[in-house]
């Protein structure tokens, strides 16, 4: 297992629900817990993953989303078992569609 | 038939998150420690293995047709739903507290292979005391009702603890057990028990058997709005009874006369056959609705 | 040790004990009176016919001797393995011949349970830990799995097990794991009957609801979050 942690610009989410989690921790799956954070430009991400060794496939993920869609203002947790980077997006999308009150 | 096939949401395929929330009354549902409130097993993490927050399973109070209940509902794709210390915690916990709160039932979706080996010692024990806790719920009045149609079924102690519940509802995708077949392979060899013979596991494990040998007290759909209309409409027609000689002497007798009858069978198509079904090999070919009305015209 | 040997230890006042297909069934004299003496021997694989004798005897004393104490004694390989057996559903007669000892103990029948040689998984849960509280001698083996059939299912390294068991009781087979558990209340050296009795005597048997075992396993240190927990989710406040 390994753990990372990654600090990216992005603008703010506009409306702030109660925490939002989706995914779960499955073989290709993740989850992603999204909880307010105190700066508001910015969005900061903890990983624990299985696959070690996969840092910077992370942080270039993680950047494209943090740039192409708001998500500043929250720490993002995430426990991963080897899920691909299109399965990463997805469930960004959808968990920070959740976190502003979006529908399951 | 195709427009309602359509518009089904598997039990089956869905996360225990979304099991719950479309089992409840719409917007009813809170969760007790939710996933923003716990840590995942630190057990998990000695192993270096990723935890998850709720450790695999979901507990919860809202409403079922107006009426106030307590959920529980395992993960299955989250370690095969297995139980681990603080799994197993959260269920003891919310089942006490329903002892003391008495909601109108504890829905208990089932979804495990039973104890975590990675926590083998603590998930055993709290395996037996959630045995405890759930015969102490029902004895406090409140029905347990077991819900089974997930992809890992009830086997292992989760299968005894579904088998102490009130109930159990099952789909035909469900599967209850106490050994998986893969380990009475392992150890009893591929003549015994082929484990990657589907068909065969399911003649002697599925929901619709379970269902004709009346292990299981009702047969659904998977389909999540199917689950929710049969616990309704079980917790309808039932009220708790108090622990007794009497009903326990009658559930004795009726497994003693089972076992009398049907020591030697290897295979669901004997049972059923014995059972009086005239053609045993179709069972596996009909639906849901078709399976129900053969069994209600089965000589008792 | 042979049966016959834990049983002179166990009631050196007498006993009529009886064993058929592995199943113990019979009745023994004590300081405290008569007890019924009940269980499994030779490692047996607990199966249908084993978990329906059990229940039958429980049943019976509860209708023929009211709130006479129950005494297990536990030796099982865990449950029989068979296809024929899960076929009738052998989780169910396990359920069934639980919820006999749980009635027992609603009907204010003390009991505890010896593990006298092997306590493994479902034939375990099945008696043994349902009675209100449970010992084990010395060299009696309790585990879910040996380690290196865990090793196997978990696809952790064998020595990587080995090593971590030496200090966590979480998963370390053995007696005194489930008693820094708080599963099993103490070890015995040897069977006893000055053991036997004083944990016949001891107060608190035969209370429903009063399963003590998680925190037990705090006090002593081997589970510590599960009581923490257990209690948060029984007493956490109602959102809105």
């Amino acid at each position: 297992m390994e753990t990372l942690e990654f600090r990216f610009n992005s603008k703010p989410v506009p409306r702030v629900a109660d925490p939002a989690l989706c995914g779960v921790v499955g073989s290709g799956n993740l989850e992603i817990l999204v909880k307010p954070g105190i700066e508001p430009e910015a969005c900061r991400v903890r990983i624990k993953t299985s696959a070690r060794g996969f840092g910077e496939t992370w942080r270039a993920v993680l950047d494209s989303f943090a740039s192409s869609h708001p998500a500043g203002g929250t720490v993002i947790a995430i426990n991963d078992m080897g899920a691909t980077p299109a399965v990463v997006t997805l469930r960004l999308a959808q968990a920070l569609a959740e976190y502003q009150g979006g529908a399951l | 038939m195709i427009a309602s096939l359509a518009a089904r949401h598997s039990w089956f395929e869905a996360t225990a998150r979304a099991r719950v929330a479309g089992l409840l009354d719409p917007g009813s549902f809170s969760e007790i420690l939710p996933p923003a409130e716990s840590s995942p097993s630190p057990h998990l993490a000695l192993l270096d293995l990723p935890g998850a927050f709720d450790d695999g399973v979901v507990v919860c109070y809202g409403q079922l047709e107006k009426k106030p209940i307590f959920a529980i509902a395992q993960e299955g794709q989250f370690m095969g739903g297995s139980v681990g210390e603080i799994h197993g915690a959260k269920i003891v916990g919310m089942l006490r507290r329903a002892v003391k709160e008495k909601p109108a039932a504890v829905l208990f979706l089932i979804d495990s292979g039973g104890v975590r080996l990675h926590e083998a010692n603590a998930g055993l024990i709290a395996i037996s005391e959630i045995m405890r806790a759930v015969l102490d719920v029902r004895a406090a009045g409140v029905p347990v009702i077991a819900l089974v149609g997930g992809s890992c079924g009830a086997f292992g102690g989760m299968g005894i603890v579904a088998k102490l519940c009130s109930a159990i509802l099952i789909s035909e995708e469900g599967r209850l057990a106490l050994s998986g077949p893969e380990v009475i392979e392992t150890v009893a060899g591929v003549e015994e028990f082929d484990s990657k013979d589907r068909a065969l596991v399911w003649r002697v494990t599925g929901g619709k058997h379970r269902y004709l040998m009346g292990d299981c007290a009702m047969l659904v759909d998977d389909d999540i709005a199917a689950f929710r209309s049969g616990a309704a409409e079980f917790l309808a027609g039932w009220s708790e009874p108090a622990p007794s000689v009497a009903h326990l002497r009658a559930g004795q007798q009726a497994l003693e006369n089972r076992l009398a009858a049907y020591a030697s069978y290897r295979d669901g198509l004997q049972v059923w056959a014995a059972l009086g079904i005239a053609e045993p090999e179709s069972v596996p070919l009909l639906d849901r609705d078709a399976l129900v009305a053969l069994k209600e015209g089965l000589p008792t | 040790m042979s049966l016959n040997d834990i049983l002179d230890s166990l009631f050196p006042a007498g006993h009529a004990v009886a064993v058929n297909n592995k199943v113990i069934s019979g009745e023994a004299t004590t300081a405290q009176g008569t007890v019924a003496v009940l269980g499994t021997t030779d490692a047996a694989a607990i199966d249908h016919a084993m978990a329906l004798a059990l229940s039958a005897y429980i049943l019976d004393t509860i209708e023929q001797h009211p709130g006479r104490p129950l005494v297990y004694l536990v030796d099982t390989s865990g449950q029989a393995l068979s296809r024929s057996q899960e076929l009738l559903c052998l989780n169910g007669s396990l359920a069934h011949l639980a919820q006999c000892v749980d009635l027992a103990r609603r009907q204010g029948h003390a009991s505890l349970s010896l593990v006298t040689a092997n306590a493994v998984s479902g034939g375990f849960l099945s008696f043994g830990l349902m009675a209100d509280r449970a010992y084990a001698l010395a060299d009696a083996q309790v585990r879910v799995m040996d380690l290196r059939a865990m090793a196997r299912v978990t696809k952790i390294a064998h020595e990587r097990l080995i090593e971590l068991a030496a200090d966590s009781p979480i998963f370390a087979p053995g007696a005194e794991s489930y008693v820094r558990m708080g599963a099993i209340e103490a070890i015995w050296p040897a069977p006893s009957a000055s053991l036997l009795e004083a944990a016949l005597a001891a107060g608190g048997l035969a209370a429903p609801a009063s399963d003590q075992r998680q925190y037990s396993g705090l006090l002593r240190g081997g589970r510590q979050l599960a009581a923490g927990i257990a209690k948060t989710v029984q007493n956490a406040a109602r959102g809105a």
